[in-house]
Formats: C-alpha cells, structure tokens, sequence
C-alpha cells in the first residue's frame, strides 16, 4: 500500500488529525511522567527499613507533674519513672521485649548530628541519626548484626535529655561505617560524635537501619544510623514494644491499660491513644509517596480512557465522513483487510507522530519537574514504554470504527446520497 | 431566540448520546482533578493574615557562620541571646518573641485524668501584632511581661474542656503544677499556614490551647516543646549553659508599617550582627535577614510539594480533556454540515450559527461542569489519601468553589467550541445543497 493516498487524504483532514497528534502528545508527556512518578514512589516505599516490622509497635507518653531539671536527682527520678514503666511492659504475658528509645526509624522524630573519625573535628565526615535505647534494644527492633556484638548490660547507661552525648560504645549501620571507613573495617575503630573529644568504639555493624524520618532534609544521611545503649531521662518517654506473634492488638491494649493502672500521673500521645504499630508508623511515613502513586495512577487510566475515546470519536466521523469513498474503494476490488488496514495505518501515522512531538514534551516536563521539585531525570525506558502505550491504545481505539468501515458494502459507491 | 437554540441544542446531544457522554465525562473529569487539588492548593498557599503579611517581619541573624549555617542562610530561630538582645534593643515599635511549650492540665474537677497541652510562650504585642480575637478578657500588657506574670490566655476550646466555656476570665488553672491565671479566652484563631511557627510546624496543626508569659517560661526554665537545632559540639547540661549555647529555638516577629522602617531594622539589625562581630562573638561579617510573612513562607517551602505537582500534573489532564472536546465537537458539528447550509441558505446569518453552537457548547460545558461538582465533593472528601491529616481537612467544597467549578466548566468548553463553531459558520451552503 501506497503512503501517498493516505497523506492527501490526511492533508484534507488538518484540524483532526492536529487535535489527535496533540492529544497524543499530551497524553504521552502526562503519562510517561506520571509512570515514572509512581515507580519511584512505589520504588521508596519498598525500602526495607532494616527492622523486623512485624509485631513491633511504640509507646509514647508523657510523665505529668514529674520534675524538670538537669540536676542529678532529677535525672534519677525520671530514669525511676521509665524503668518502673519498662518493667511493667516487660511482665505482660503478650508482650516478648521492650526497650527505651527516643525514636524509631519512619516515626517522624529525629535527632541528628555529626560523626567523625577523629577528635574535635570542625568538619564533621558524616551525618548521623541516634537511636538512643536501653536493654533489649537489638532484640526488640529485630536488626540484622553483620559484624560485632550486641551490647552488654553494663554498658548502658542514663543520662538527662540535653546532656552531652559521650557513650564509649555504639553500633553503626553499615552505610555509616562504609562512608566514614570506606577502605577498612569500621569494627573496633573509634567514632566521635557532634565534635566531640570522646572516642566512642564500634563494637557491632547492622546491615541496614533507616533514618527516623523520610523528610527531604535528611535525604543525605537517610542510612548513616548509629544505635547508642542510653536512655534519656526528660519528662517524655517512649519505648519501642516487640509482642509475641500473633498478638500484637492485644499487647498494644494491655501496654497502655497496665501503664495507666501503675501510674495514671502520664498523658498519652498518638492522639491520646499512647501504642501505635509499626504498619501505622510507616503508611503514616509514606502517606505521601503512597497517595502521590494513586494520584498518579488515576489520573493516567483516566486519560488514557478520555484519549482513546477521542480517538474513537474522530475516527467514527471520518469513516462517516469517508462513506461513499469507502464503497468506491471497496467496488474496485478493496478487500475488507485493506480498508481495515489503511485506518489502522492512518492512526499509526498520527498517533506516530503525536508520539515524536510527546517525547519531546515529555522530556521537557521532566526537567521542569527536575528543576521545580528534585526528581530524578526520566529513563529512557519509561518514555519509550509510554510511546508503546500511546500507539497502543491508538491502535485498540480505531479498531472499532476501522471495523465498521471494513463492512462497508461496494454497493454504496452506486448510489447517490 | 436562547430558548429555541437550548431545543435544538438538546436535541442534537440526544441524538448522539455517546458522543455527548463522553464529552460531558471528559469536562467532568477534566474540571474534578483541577478542582480537587486546587482545592487544597488555595488551603495551603493561601494569606493566612492578608490585612498584615507585609507588616510582619522574621528577623534571622546568622550564629552559625559560614562553616556551619544552611548554605549560606542564617538559621531559621533565633538563638536565646541573639533573641534577648532584639527585646531589649526594642527597634520596632511591636515586637514578639515565641516558642513551643507543652504542659499538662493537672487532673481536677471531674477529670482524672491529666490533659497535654501544646501552647505558646509569647511577649505581650503577640496578641495584637496578629489580631488575635478574644471570646473574653484580653492578652496581657506590658507590665504582664516586666512582671514575669504567671497570666495565660486560654483558646475557647480549652475553656470549653476546663470551664465549660463559662467566662473564667480571673480564674485559676494549675499547669504542670504551676497555677497560672487565666486573663483571656481566645476566640477561634488557627490561621493555616501557622506563617508565625514554621520553625516547629510544617504550618498545618491543631489550635494551640493556650499562651503563656515569655519571661515566665524562662524562669520555669521550660525547654522548647517544639524544635531546637544546634551546630558542633554541644557542651551545655544546665539551663544557664543551655541558653548560651549556639542553639535556635526562639522565633522573633517585628511589626514594621513603612519602607523606612523596614530599612531602618535591617540596618540595625546588620548593626547588631557587627557588634557581634567587633566584640568576637562572630568571627564572620554580619549575615541577617528580614522576611515578611510571604517570603518567609516561600523560603520555608510551606507549600507541599505534593500540592504543586498534582495541580500541574491536573492541569495538563484538563488540557487533554479539552483538545479531546474540540475534536469531539468539531467531529458534531461537522457532521451537521448539511444543516447548516440549509439554515445559511435560509438566510441564517453566520452570527446565528455562532450563537447556535455556542449554546450547544455551553450545554455540554454545563452538565461536564455538573458531573465535574459530583466529582469534586467526592474527591475532596477523599483527600486524605494524599496529604497529611492537618492539611486534608483543610480542603473544603464551599460556594465559592462550586462556583468555580461550574464557571470553569463553561468557559473552558464555549472556549473550546469556538474553532469547531467557527468552522461550522464557515460552511458554504451551496456546496452543501448541491451535495445533496
């Protein structure tokens, strides 16, 4: 089949076929990007936080007319006050473990600071986020040890909340011990936390604990995690709970009913609700990302439904238009294969070059999106399966009317309206 | 004339009921997912004091220097000392210093158990630098602050949770074991953005229950309840230390009326900033900043992202649905060719065909912008898939949205019909008599 019949007939048809182009193009520029949008997010939520999630969940409250103060007296009664809650968690019969902690990873509150390999360094080498927490505390976030030890008992300590932060020990995640020891192994090796002059040893290297937060700011460090065996003493606390399998609901009823029943002199937070499992925690984290991806897939069903309907629309009235032709066409010998095939071809050649114009439109969204919000440039791939998608569905939408036109019958061409 | 074409429009939609429905779908669609996140666009990058955001200034003095500032940008709080020392400069003729404080309502009454609250240590200009309203009693003066009263300001909320909204004006209310006298009842106030807290906020939280003396949270020696940010090694345990530490955690605000005032502020504070510098407290040049209420909120990135790409991303979904209605009319229209030469031939002017089609168009635009409101209210019910909580609920379907909605609706597709109308005005009768 010749081309040339098809473009004078096209050549007829401006508008239309500019207004399908263009809706191609669109649709393809929408969609790529939209696709790729919801594979990165799909792609961050995926992210394995390095915990065991399951049947982990957080208490957090607040100690009411406790005192306040730095002095030592204070300190040792508000470490009195969290122990007296741990050991009441530790003796439900549904809970397994339970340690302090001042955060855990996703749970949107961070403390941050500097880590460094030599003393009193201005410049510090990496950012880091603690996971400040107490007995249990490996055993109750089900990290994975790759190298090291756990901590012992006796070294873990108290101090007050805003008291310098000089532990002896501490257990990094890998990303942390590969940035500041990237030629050696960091096991053993000395750390210096905030510029400090205490050299805290590395006696253990998790495969992969995340930050406690997903913000952007801390994009940079989200794995540099160092796990310190403290417990801060303020007049909030919180305690990361692992339960027994399986009975994860009822441990979260009996840890804030069995606290309230030792101590009612405490304000819950969590929307006065005090436990929150660690799924919540985390569709919490990602609600965002999450919702961004069902945006996203939305909007592209909806538009490639809308732009295939165009298309069948436009097409139905050119092959209404085209009737009489159709017949003549058919009258001289056309098979129904051929008118078929010729409006197949027609759209392929439209929709082609929608595409052609999409991908540029596309990669141009792309770096208005780079340049506006921080993604990432597009992949070829996705711009190249969004093309398949386009001509694709160009395809499926004249189907129909291409059919209807195939029946057609030659007779047509003999009569006169 | 109007009524006659509406017939006659409603009639040829009823003719090709599929065409006419996707029409009218695409609109809807087009208009709902433009409508939704616009929505919440318009809550959260909306004036939350318009009669004053250029008034409002955010003082920042860069404590960090060079080495450890943000890239160049002076942090974004204050410093205890950088902060004492802009109170007691006085520069501008209102002033406030604010910072996060939680306490808990100690049990009394028929409560048991003890209630957190989440208020603000404010200095008294507070209240009338951002139009606070009162229920009952006011804010405290001057003299409330040199004082160091224990005066406190509740919301109406807490009132109604503690006093059962009764006037409590003089009453007294114990506050993690403090008693503090209550000597104003806040009317509702919850301006979102939270443009004055974007230090501890992200701009979206529930109301603050109450409002404390400044000078007072100091002698308490209350820790900021919200956000503090430090730089090296923090070497402080006390309060004393604490508060002399490079720390941020003390919001200022100043209220400045003219250009020269504003000028006159940034020079002092640039002033400010070189005394530092000369007395050895800084060892970088003066690095201040003075923001009012829209800039601070640019520069603090109030707007989620989110927000912005979903309303680009729907924006170009209506574009799409709209090259889709001009095809799809121009497609209807076409085909009623004969017709219209007909009409042409009977002495139908083109300025009739015009009005013809147009309401035709207006038609669809209408019942895409009707299918578009359903879609919007459920949509926006839905919200919360997207955004957090504070913000989802931000997002409402009031008059003036439906208003939009509709006139969008309308306008977008009359203004898409005009090329296929303009074609339609264009045909020439003769050729379609002789044709047929």
């Amino acid at each position: 089949m010749t081309l040339h019949p098809m473009l004078a007939a096209l050549r007829r048809h401006k508008a239309g076929v500019v207004l399908i182009a263009l809706q191609i193009a669109l649709t393809l520029a929408i969609v790529c990007n939209a696709i790729f949008i919801i594979g990165s997010r799909i792609e961050r939520i995926q992210r394995p936080s390095g915990l065991d999630e399951q049947n982990l969940f957080m208490v957090s409250q607040q100690f009411v007319g406790a005192p306040t103060g730095d002095d030592e007296a204070t300190t040792d009664k508000l470490d009195s006050l969290q122990l007296a809650d741990l050991s009441t968690l530790r003796n439900l019969p549904d809970v397994q473990s339970a340690t302090p902690i001042n955060s855990l990873p996703l749970a949107n509150s961070t403390w941050s600071g500097g880590a460094s390999i030599k003393p009193d360094e201005k410049n510090e080498a990496a950012r880091v986020v603690y996971f400040f927490g107490g007995k249990d505390l490996l055993k109750t976030l089900g990290v994975r040890l790759v190298s090291g030890r756990d901590f012992t008992d006796a070294e873990i300590g108290h101090r007050a909340f805003r008291a310098a932060n000089k532990p002896t020990v501490a257990i990094i995640s890998q990303a942390l011990a590969d940035k500041l020891y990237p030629a050696h192994d960091a096991l053993g090796k000395a750390i210096y936390f905030d510029g400090g002059t205490s050299p805290t040893t590395i006696i253990g290297i998790v495969e992969r604990l995340q930050a406690s937060t997903v913000d952007s700011w801390a994009n940079a460090f989200a794995w540099n995690t160092a796990l310190i065996p403290t417990r801060l003493d303020a007049g909030y606390a919180r305690y990361a709970v692992r339960a027994k399998p399986g009975r994860m609901d009822e441990a979260m009823k009996a840890a804030t009913a069995a606290l309230y029943k030792a101590n009612p002199m405490r304000v819950f937070f969590f929307d006065g609700k005090g436990a929150r499992g660690f799924d919540e925690i985390r569709a919490n984290a990602y609600r965002a990302d999450r919702g961004m991806a069902i945006l996203m897939s939305m909007i592209c069903l909806i538009l490639l439904a809308v732009t295939g309907a165009g298309i069948v629309g436009l097409t139905s009235f050119w092959v209404g238009q085209r009737h009489k032709q159709i017949g003549v066409r058919r009258a001289l010998g056309a098979r129904k294969r051929d008118i078929l095939r010729y409006f197949q071809t027609e759209n392929l050649m439209i929709a082609g070059g929608g595409a052609l114009a999409g991908i540029a439109l596309a990669v141009g969204l792309n770096l208005w999106l780079m340049h506006r919000f921080e993604m990432d440039r597009i992949p070829v791939w996705y711009v190249l399966l969004g093309v398949g998608v386009v001509l694709l569905l160009g395809q499926l939408a004249v189907f129909a009317p291409a059919h209807r036109a195939s029946n057609v019958p030659p007779v047509v061409a003999t009569r006169s309206v | 004339m109007f009524g006659y074409y509406l017939d006659l429009a409603l009639r040829s939609l009823k003719r090709n009921p599929a065409l006419t429905v996707l029409m009218v779908m695409a609109i809807g669609f087009g208009v709902a997912a433009s409508m939704i996140t616009y929505s919440v666009f318009r809550a959260v990058s909306g004036n939350p004091i318009p009669d004053k955001s250029a008034q409002l200034f955010m003082p920042q003095i860069d404590a960090w220097g060079p080495q450890q500032n943000d890239k160049g940008e002076p942090a974004e709080a204050l410093t205890y000392v950088d902060a004492m020392a802009l109170l007691r400069a006085h520069a501008a003729k209102r002033q406030t210093l604010l910072y996060l404080v939680q306490l808990s309502a100690m049990p009394g009454g028929s409560r048991e158990l003890p209630l957190g609250l989440n208020g603000y240590a404010v200095t008294s200009d507070f209240f009338p630098m951002f139009d606070v309203p009162f229920r009952y009693g006011n804010g405290w003066g001057a003299q409330g602050d040199e004082a160091r009263a224990s005066d406190v300001v509740i919301s109406a909320e807490l009132n109604r949770k503690l006093f059962a909204g009764a006037y409590s004006v003089g009453r007294t209310l114990d506050l993690g074991g403090h008693d503090y006298r209550v000597v104003g009842v806040a009317g509702h106030w919850n301006p979102q953005p939270r443009f004055y807290d974007l230090f501890s906020t992200s701009g979206f939280a529930d109301e603050p229950d109450f409002y404390m003396v400044f000078n007072r949270a100091l002698d308490l020696q209350m820790r900021p309840g919200g956000r503090n940010s430090c730089r090296g090694a923090l070497t402080f345990t006390t309060w004393e230390e604490y508060t002399q530490s490079n720390c941020v955690w003390v919001t200022p605000w100043v209220e400045l009326n003219t250009p020269d005032e504003v000028a006159r502020y940034r020079g002092f504070l640039t002033h400010y900033a070189a005394d530092q510098q000369h007395a050895g407290r800084f060892s970088w040049a003066p690095n201040v900043r003075l923001r009012d209420v829209t800039q601070w909120m640019d520069y603090e990135h109030v707007v989620p992202p989110e927000s912005r790409i979903s309303l680009a991303v729907a924006l170009g979904f209506f574009l799409i649905c709209l090259v889709n209605t001009i095809g799809l009319l121009l497609a209807k229209f076409m085909r009623r060719a004969g017709e219209i030469g007909v009409r042409r031939a009977l002495g139908a002017s083109r300025r009739e065909i015009y009005t013809q089609y147009l309401i035709e168009a207006g038609t669809v635009g209408l019942a895409g912008g009707v299918l578009g409101l359903l879609l919007t209210a459920l949509g926006v019910a839905g919200v919360g898939i997207l955004f957090q909580p504070h913000i989802a609920k931000l997002a409402r379907l009031d008059f003036s949205l439906v208003g939009l909605t509709l006139a969008v609706a309308i306008v977008a597709t009359v203004l898409a019909a005009f090329y296929p109308t303009w074609r339609a005005a264009r045909v020439q009768p003769a050729w379609q008599l002789k044709s047929s």
